[in-house]
């Protein structure tokens, strides 16, 4: 079965959108997979479907035929159709449970990236970032609201909530979509793969700013990353907000003499 | 068996009250007639879906060209956005799809069909139609009330459908719930009309498998509604405590549950899908028999086909939530039921595609939108099952594949099969012939445009384009670009298609002023709606006799017989106007 999935393991959809988790090309290979058996029976369908028609337009002086389709050699163009159909459901099923199993049931344990925290709200997402030591609620935590961080070639945990109504953490990239509801903490996970800037979605219709609902998450290299951490961690961020006081000049001193977050 | 002769006296009887129904406007008030509130339905349907189709148009517009002010509305704010978008899909489906298809098809087709004179409960028949309308003028309403219509999406999930500090629309969310759950009380009125008068008033002779294929449709549709509706109702009363008292049976702070509300929405919501596409595949099934002049393949498996859909949509509806944080273990029971259900819709699709085997086909009017309804309806099919497989689902959840899916099966289903049912039905219901050439102009562009419109809407849902955003700016992966142009194209062609649609009502209007006279049986069909005069008077065999069946409905080209069609109501061997009361035993 392994080797049948890598062979699907192909970005398919690479014109439209890219392929940036590690388990984003299993369903692109489901998809596409889908693709193959429907298309088939598609195709067959409706050239069988148009042949007919053209080849059994009214002439005249011709009687259609009296088929009632009680026969077993006429019943058999149905049934046999409708047991390969059958089969391949039943493959598509097999092969749509290791795709879900692997995305939603498996969790893989400790993460070498670090737990997340996903809150949305309307109409604004909120990413808490373990920071420098990746704890979860610790002094180094950094939040963010419409931007996320995350290091390239490491799995995080995802804890995703909700303070009001349903959103849905979407990211297409890595082809993540969980829907958040208030009350409740989903986990998940993701594992990027390669690194840029792309859109985070809310996905569930969350009131009247949902279309304005958009975050962005940066997938950065580690040294970019560390980088990025540093830069934001609460001290150097605190610093920063008391350089939007009226007092420049506490805050110019300030900034250099953050700790890092270490 | 119930003898013939008891029932032939019947069509005589009824003369003594076939004129005392309500005369003038109040006709439309307080006929019980079912052809009456059948054409009350249709053109209640009609209209509604003109209001659909422009709120279609303006959504569409903001989406091609966001900020323009859109011709006839001005400019669209996000709220107003969501609006459109919640009761467009709202309309679409319980204001256009079910009164069209089921209560106006049913009505008008299943006394005609099984020779009975009215449904058996007129007057319960004329109160669905008055609920209906109440709700007709609810949901209108609610659009224009302070704060606007109801904007949380068609499937209303709590909490933001549940509180008006989150929706921003009061009055408009508890409007919505209170038309919706009319609505459903008056289908439920229908229903109940349906299953008796199936049951209980066949025409002498009509034994469970001489009924049309259409009607038994309609009657598992109605079924199938009524078991499922009840859950949903309950739901929407539990809504509006929730919107209105102060409840929290939907409120997670209460200790509610949202996700409680889409198991009852969707409980009923997936059902809800076959009881509309059932009447359209059984309106299919009558057209491409009368113009391939085909005996219908396999009579008795697409009867236990339905049925077997009808059981399996029961339980399928959590395939709308694989990601709405049910257990994630659930969704592969669900994967299974889905994918197993698109079984006996591929062998419908075959057998109808077996049926033209053989045929001598005819390409008019109806018969083109009865095939380009299989021929789209299949696009529709294939691609649920992308989204039934639930790993697949993860990346296409909400997005605009989904909406293009849901499109190709509803359009067939609401549009293409309602235009084939009324132009199929038109020299019944009129007493006059639709004109052919501007019939398949305006075929050809509306379906043309269909799939332009819907196509470029699968490769925008590919590239990850969620849905209900009024504007994609604020995403800087699907602005502008190729993402553009086919939002642009998109609506380009619904433009079009709307405009086709003039075409459609000129035909009416000119069929109406000058179109030559049906015949009683113009397509020289075979059930009984063909055997009275067209259009049936009150009574529907007023002045002739009440019809005796004595085969199924589909004896065409049988051979050795002169005709290649072979009426339900004539006697074996004998010519049609001689009714021999004996007979009624012939031709089982």
């Amino acid at each position: 079965m392994s080797g049948f999935f890598e062979f699907f393991r192909v970005d398919y959809f690479d014109p439209l959108i890219e392929v940036a988790s590690s388990y984003a090309a299993d369903i692109d290979g489901l998809i596409w997979l889908v693709l193959l058996l429907v298309g088939f029976w598609f195709l067959l369908a409706q050239g069988v479907f148009f042949w007919f028609i053209l080849k059994y337009r009214a002439q005249p002086g011709r009687r259609a035929e009296y088929i009632d389709g009680k026969k077993k050699r006429h019943k058999r163009w149905i049934t046999v159709p409708h047991l390969l159909v059958l089969v391949c459901d039943v493959l598509i099923i097999v092969i749509s449970f290791n795709v879900w199993y692997k995305i939603k049931m498996d969790l893989p344990d400790n993460p070498d990236g670090g737990v997340i925290r996903v809150i949305g709200q309307q109409w604004a997402w909120t990413f808490q970032h373990p920071g420098a030591d990746r704890e979860l609620d610790t002094d180094d935590d950094i939040f963010m609201v419409d931007e996320l961080h995350v290091e390239n070639n490491r799995t995080y945990h995802f804890e995703l909530q909700s303070t009001d109504v349903l959103h849905s953490f979407s990211v297409p990239v890595w082809r993540i979509k969980q829907d958040a509801i208030p009350g409740r903490t989903i986990t998940g996970w993701f594992r990027p793969t390669e690194t840029g800037e792309f859109d985070v979605q809310c996905a569930e219709i969350c009131g009247f700013g949902h279309g304005v609902m958009a975050a962005r998450v940066w997938i950065e290299d580690a040294e970019t990353h560390a980088a990025w951490v540093a830069e934001n961690t609460p001290a150097t961020a605190a610093a920063a907000m008391e350089a939007a006081m009226p007092t420049p000049t506490v805050a110019a001193a300030a900034a250099p003499g953050g700790h890092g977050g270490h | 068996m119930v003898e013939p002769a008891v029932d032939l006296t019947h069509g005589e009887a009824h003369d003594d009250h076939a004129d005392h129904g309500p005369q003038g406007w109040l006709k439309y008030l307080w006929s019980t007639d079912h052809k009456v509130i059948a054409m009350q339905y249709m053109f209640t349907g009609m209209f509604m879906a003109l209001v659909g189709g422009f709120m279609a148009y303006v959504f569409r517009m903001q989406l091609a060209f966001p900020g323009i002010n859109v011709p006839g509305f001005g400019a669209v704010s996000p709220g107003e956005y969501n609006a459109l978008v919640t009761n467009h899909g709202t309309i679409m489906i319980f204001w256009v799809a079910m009164p069209v298809l089921l209560a106006a098809f049913g009505n008008y087709l299943i006394p005609l069909m099984i020779g009975a004179d009215d449904m058996v409960f007129p007057k319960i028949n004329r109160l669905s139609f008055q609920v209906f309308f109440v709700s007709t003028i609810v949901i209108l309403a609610s659009l224009f009330v302070e704060g606007g219509g109801f904007a949380g999406a068609w499937t209303a999930y709590p909490p933001l459908s549940a509180d008006s500090t989150y929706n921003l629309t009061d009055l408009g969310s508890t409007l919505w719930v209170i038309g919706v759950g009319l609505e459903f009380v008056a289908f439920l009125l229908g229903g109940i009309n349906f299953i008796t008068t199936l049951m209980n008033s066949r025409a002498p002779g009509m034994r469970a498998f001489d009924v049309p294929i259409v009607v038994w449709m309609i009657v598992v549709a109605s079924i199938l509604f009524m078991l499922s509706v009840g859950p949903l109702l309950a739901g929407a009363i539990m809504l509006i405590f929730d919107q209105t008292l102060g409840t929290g049976f939907f409120d997670p702070g209460m200790g509610g549950d949202p996700i409680l509300w889409q198991h009852l929405f969707w409980f009923f919501g997936h059902p809800e899908v076959y009881v509309v596409l059932l009447p359209a595949m059984g309106v299919v099934v009558e057209i491409i028999t009368t113009f391939a002049r085909k005996k219908l393949f396999a009579y008795r498996t697409v009867i236990f086909t339905i049925v077997a859909t009808g059981v399996l949509s029961f339980f399928v509806w959590a395939h709308h939530q694989f990601i709405a944080g049910i257990d994630p273990r659930m969704a592969n029971i669900f994967t299974i039921t889905t994918l197993l259900i698109s079984v006996p819709i591929a062998e419908l699709c075959f057998i109808y595609i077996a049926t033209l085997y053989g045929g001598s086909i005819r390409l008019t009017t109806p018969m083109l939108w009865a095939l380009a309804f299989v021929a789209e309806f299949l696009i529709g099919g294939v691609t649920g099952i992308f989204l039934g497989a639930a790993g697949a689902d993860i990346y296409f959840h909400d997005t605009y594949f989904v909406l293009a899916h849901f499109h190709y099966t509803f359009f067939p289903i609401a549009i293409i099969g309602t235009f084939a049912a009324f132009t199929y039905w038109f020299p019944k219901m009129f007493g006059k012939m639709m004109d052919e050439r501007l019939g398949k102009i305006h075929f050809w562009l509306t379906i043309i445009p269909f799939n332009m419109i819907f196509i470029p809407l699968f490769v925008l849902g590919m590239g990850g384009q969620h849905r209900r955003i009024y504007n994609y700016d604020q995403f800087p992966d699907l602005a502008g670009g190729v993402f553009q142009d086919m939002r642009e194209l998109a609506t380009w062609s619904l433009l079009i298609m709307l405009a086709a649609q003039f075409i459609f009502f000129y035909n009416c209007w000119k069929t109406a002023r000058s179109g030559p006279r049906a015949s009683k049986n113009p397509w020289k069909a075979n059930s009984l709606e063909w055997t009275t005069e067209s259009p049936p008077p009150h009574g529907n065999w007023h002045h002739l006799r009440m019809p005796v069946v004595y085969r199924g409905p589909y004896e065409y080209s049988v051979p050795d017989r002169e005709d290649d069609y072979w009426p339900q109501n004539e006697p074996d061997g004998a010519p049609l106007q001689v009714v021999d009361d004996d007979t009624g035993e012939q031709g089982r």
